[in-house]
């Protein structure tokens, strides 16, 4: 369980999220809200890339602020550029990547990034130059270097900014079906159809939090929608 | 360029450890430059083509080494033939060609992974005085990763000065570089720490 007990935070004199209080125990949450409400803000507060200015953030009763090499075993964290991600040459060896501090053997490895990489469709691609691969493919590789290290909850930060339709809708796919729990910050309203809980931040606070429907219709109120801003 | 040179294979040559590799590369760099004569250079040479066939390149692959030291060779040739004669021009420059066309060999048949094991096992010893070898394999990683996508930026910068009529201003190309580079290296530092590289 993700606790968020009146969390603050300011960048310099300006303050980005004011008194937040959640307790995320869904396997399906997304957050939405304008540019510059605070959402990927809340985001990385969640696996201690962001230590709040007040309050605490706990991951399984871990501060963020105190452990923060424990929260990120535990939360993984996916952003929207995928190529700030990809830190080696070929596809396998980024995979691997990850793994490089666990300890395993390079057997195990191997069978490792083997297994994470079919079924986001990169089977086959092992020794491909990773900055040669498409935005779509250069996601799913970021997905599965993140998920390739197991870890419990998966927070995205805008992973379907840069893609396409099609490669958006796999990610999508993806993300919905894996055993994780997801945290998804979004501007893509579809991408949260029925999902357990949507988070509206607008202006540093929760603005509405309930099931999608009921979130993503006070989002379109607020945001006046169909009238540029 | 080292950042896509891997080429995957079955041979002798992949099959071998990096550790030997380099240390096989230490050596035959040393006798080369030991051993300055253009004799050595046509040896040297034949060793090397053998190898590339061993592992399984051809002529193309080869050329493909060879080729970004065409003006290194342009330049030096005729100037060492002027002012040291043809045999030690032959020397110089064959020396460079080959002993870079041999490191070339390494970058194909290994992959990056398999040299960064080999750093941060030489680099052990220097944990005594403060040197944490998986950090420094880490910034070469970084270095070696950052080649594309520098070379991508500049890329585009080029382009879109081109698109805005400013061929010629080198602060519409020199700016954006810059900016893209730094952030580029915030979003990577975001994403080493979330991904708990560096923990």
């Amino acid at each position: 369980m993700i606790q968020i007990e009146g969390v603050s935070h300011r960048y310099g004199d300006r303050a980005v999220l004011s008194d937040i209080n959640l307790s995320l125990v869904e396997d399906r949450i997304g957050v939405i809200g304008a540019n510059g409400s605070g959402k990927s803000t809340l985001a990385r507060l969640l696996n201690g890339l962001v230590v709040p200015s007040a309050g605490r953030v706990l991951v399984d009763g871990m501060d963020t602020a105190r452990d923060g090499a424990g929260v990120r075993r535990k939360v993984g964290f996916v952003f929207s550029d995928p190529d700030a991600q990809i830190v080696m040459p070929t596809v396998a060896e980024d995979v691997a990547f990850s793994l490089r501090r666990q300890g395993l053997g390079k057997p195990e490895v191997a069978e490792r990034v083997r297994d994470i990489l079919v079924p986001f469709g990169l089977g086959g691609y092992e020794d491909h130059p990773a900055h040669l691969l498409s935005s779509g493919q250069k996601q799913l590789l970021a997905l599965a270097s993140v998920l390739v290290t197991e870890p419990e909850v998966l927070v995205c930060d805008e992973p379907t900014t840069l893609l396409d339709l099609r490669n958006s809708r796999h990610v999508t796919d993806l993300l919905g079906n894996l055993p994780q729990r997801v945290v998804l910050v979004t501007h893509d309203l579809e991408l949260l159809q029925g999902w357990q809980r949507v988070l509206v931040i607008n202006e540093g606070r929760v603005a509405a939090d309930g099931p999608a429907e009921q979130s993503i219709s006070y989002y379109q109120t607020l945001m006046g929608a169909g009238r540029p801003c | 360029m080292l950042t896509s040179a891997y080429q995957p294979g079955i041979s002798l040559l992949h099959r071998s450890g990096a550790g030997v590799k380099l240390l096989g590369l230490l050596i035959f760099s040393s006798v080369l430059v030991v051993l300055q004569s253009p004799g050595t250079v046509l040896v040297s040479s034949l060793l090397v083509v053998g190898l590339y066939g061993i592992g399984g390149f051809g002529v193309r692959t080869l050329a493909a080494q060879v080729w970004p030291l065409r003006w290194i060779v342009l330049l030096l040739l005729p100037f060492q033939w002027w002012t040291a004669g043809w045999q030690v021009a032959v020397t110089v420059v064959g020396t460079l060609v080959v002993a870079v066309v041999g490191a070339g060999l390494i970058s194909l048949t290994t992959r990056v992974t398999d040299l960064l094991d080999v750093i941060t096992r030489l680099l052990q010893p220097f944990r005594s005085i403060g040197v944490d070898p998986e950090r420094v394999a880490l910034l070469l990683a970084l270095t070696i990763r950052a080649i594309p996508v520098i070379a991508g930026t500049m890329q585009e910068a080029r382009d879109a000065r081109r698109a805005r009529g400013l061929e010629r201003s080198t602060r519409a190309l020199v700016t954006p570089i810059v900016v893209r580079t730094i952030r580029h290296a915030d979003r990577v530092g975001d994403a080493l720490a979330a991904r708990g590289i560096d923990d």
